[in-house]
């Protein structure tokens, strides 16, 4: 009983300081604190995300958005699990892609978008780019640690029962890094909205970096806030499915 | 599992390893000589760091000798060997049943023949309600059934066991030691068994392979010839048991008193 209740003023909790923190906001607007055109209540945000919801151009600049996080997460994360993998069983590709990794994983990768730009051009493909580049990295690096930190007993079991390089990679490292690779999957997901809107705002047409930095211009603040709430809203579905394919994809952590 | 034919004949002579360690060379083990005759139960007792492990993992083909050979005659047997731990190292992302499979399925056994291979092994171990479940779901002692399971249906000329009841309570530990037995009288199996307890070794070994601290050399090999089938129960609690165990227990003596005077130095 007392344990319940504990428990849902844990929950209570949870939500009292961002409902808090937007009742503070709307209450001193409508008490005439700021400029409500400059600075919108939340109200007139939610007008706005329904007016935009109801027309279709959210839901345009998302889809857009969505696509360029999707395919650049899966161009970036699958070769970055698929090497290290490689990197914890063979030495010479560890120490091969050990110093590039060091030195390539602290450039801030939006700084890259003029060269993709080049590259690739003005459309999804140069914004897809930067996404993969930017998830490589974390994922790289957890699922290297992850494949490293595998118990000695699971290499001695595997070898003493006859595994192939094959199986080793494919049953014993992969699944033995798995609880590892979901963690640098995690940030990957959240890198790539950060780094996707960051592109947008200079080198799209369309997209929702492109939404808030284009009214922005136009000074329409409350279509900015609209954008703005969109990538939280996304990050926090993402991160939720994420959760959700993790519990399936690890079932022997299940009841952990 | 119906076949009667024995297990693997091992033949160590002049057996070495050297460790190279920050503080030169560290002799894990050094000259041993050892025969084992097919179908035979070898236990091996020593203090801590003695190399019996060592031992066990050259014969797995986890580490190699710097001397001396190994010569197995494992002719007709489809797998040499197979190691049980002694934490059972099953993998934690596989069911019991992926896990007992997985030294078929990495030799390439055809799906009927290991399904087949795989349920009688369950079966044999008492594991076939938990086929489905996963490692952490079992407790200590249905895991390393499942272990056993694993080696056991490999179909081995030897089994290779580094203190696989160590980390087990009393209870569940004399359990497995009876089926093990059991198991072995049952298939005829060549089996190393390394442990630190003079009982088990006695229990369950047609010999006794006492080990000295570093360098690990054998000291003495002592007969253990106790009937076949043996009751474990009744022969741990029968006088000529006991003298046994009190006379390895002298002879290891020494050698644990040693060991702890050279760690403490």
């Amino acid at each position: 009983m007392t344990k319940l209740s504990a428990k849902a003023r844990e929950r209570l909790l949870y939500l009292i300081s961002p409902i808090g923190l937007l009742l503070l906001w709307q209450i001193l607007l409508m008490l005439g604190f700021g400029d409500r055109r400059f600075i919108p209540a939340p109200t007139d945000i939610a007008v706005k995300f329904w007016a935009l919801t109801v027309n279709g151009e959210l839901a345009e600049h998302v889809g857009v958005t969505l696509y360029r996080v999707f395919a650049g997460f899966l161009a970036g994360t699958i070769p970055a699990v698929a090497m290290g993998l490689l990197m914890a069983m063979f030495k010479p590709v560890r120490i091969f892609f050990d110093p590039l990794i060091a030195a390539l994983f602290p450039i801030p990768k939006v700084a890259l978008m003029p060269l993709l730009l080049l590259a690739f051009g003005f459309g999804d493909a140069s914004k897809i780019a930067l996404v993969a580049i930017a998830v490589f990295f974390p994922v790289i690096v957890n699922t290297y640690v992850g494949a490293a930190n595998i118990e000695k007993i699971y290499w001695d079991v595997a070898k003493n029962y006859g595994a192939s390089q094959t199986v080793l990679f494919t049953r014993v490292v992969f699944f033995g890094a798995l609880p590892m690779i979901f963690a640098g999957l995690r940030i990957a997901m959240a890198v790539s909205f950060i780094v996707l809107v960051a592109a947008e705002f200079v080198a799209s047409k369309n997209g929702i970096g492109y939404l808030i930095w284009n009214s922005w211009e136009l000074l329409q603040v409350d279509t900015m806030f609209v954008g703005i709430v969109a990538v939280g809203i996304l990050g926090l579905i993402t991160s939720v499915l994420m959760q959700e394919v993790e519990r399936l994809a690890i079932p022997w952590k299940a009841d952990v | 599992m119906t076949e009667q034919r024995r297990g693997a004949a091992i033949d160590i002579v002049a057996l070495r390893k050297e460790y190279v360690s920050g503080a030169g060379n560290v002799v894990a083990l050094d000259d041993v000589d050892l025969r084992v005759a097919p179908g035979e139960f070898v236990c091996i007792v020593g203090p801590s760091g003695c190399g019996k492990s060592t031992l066990l993992r050259i014969l797995a083909g986890l580490d190699h000798q710097t001397g001396g050979s190994i010569n197995v005659e494992a002719g007709g047997w489809a797998v040499e060997n197979a190691m049980v731990f002694q934490d059972s190292g099953l993998f934690p992302w596989m069911t019991v049943e992926a896990n007992v499979r997985f030294g078929l399925m990495t030799r390439g056994v055809p799906e009927a023949e290991a399904a087949e291979r795989v349920d009688a092994a369950l079966k044999l171990v008492g594991l076939t309600r938990f086929r489905n479940h996963y490692p952490h779901q079992l407790s200590g002692g249905m895991r390393q059934r499942g272990a056993i399971a694993r080696a056991f249906v490999t179909n081995p000329g030897m089994l290779l066991m580094d203190e696989p009841f160590a980390a087990l309570d009393a209870q569940n530990r004399a359990i497995l030691q009876s089926e093990l037995v059991r198991l072995w009288e049952q298939t005829g199996k060549t089996v190393i068994y390394v442990t630190h307890s003079i009982e088990e070794a006695l229990l369950l070994g047609d010999r006794t392979v006492v080990m000295t601290a570093q360098p690990g050399r054998i000291k003495r090999i002592i007969d253990t010839p106790f009937p076949h089938p043996r009751d474990l129960i009744t022969l741990s609690a029968s006088p000529e048991f006991g003298r046994m165990k009190l006379d390895i227990w002298r002879v290891l003596e020494d050698e644990v008193q040693r060991a702890r005077a050279e760690m403490e130095a």
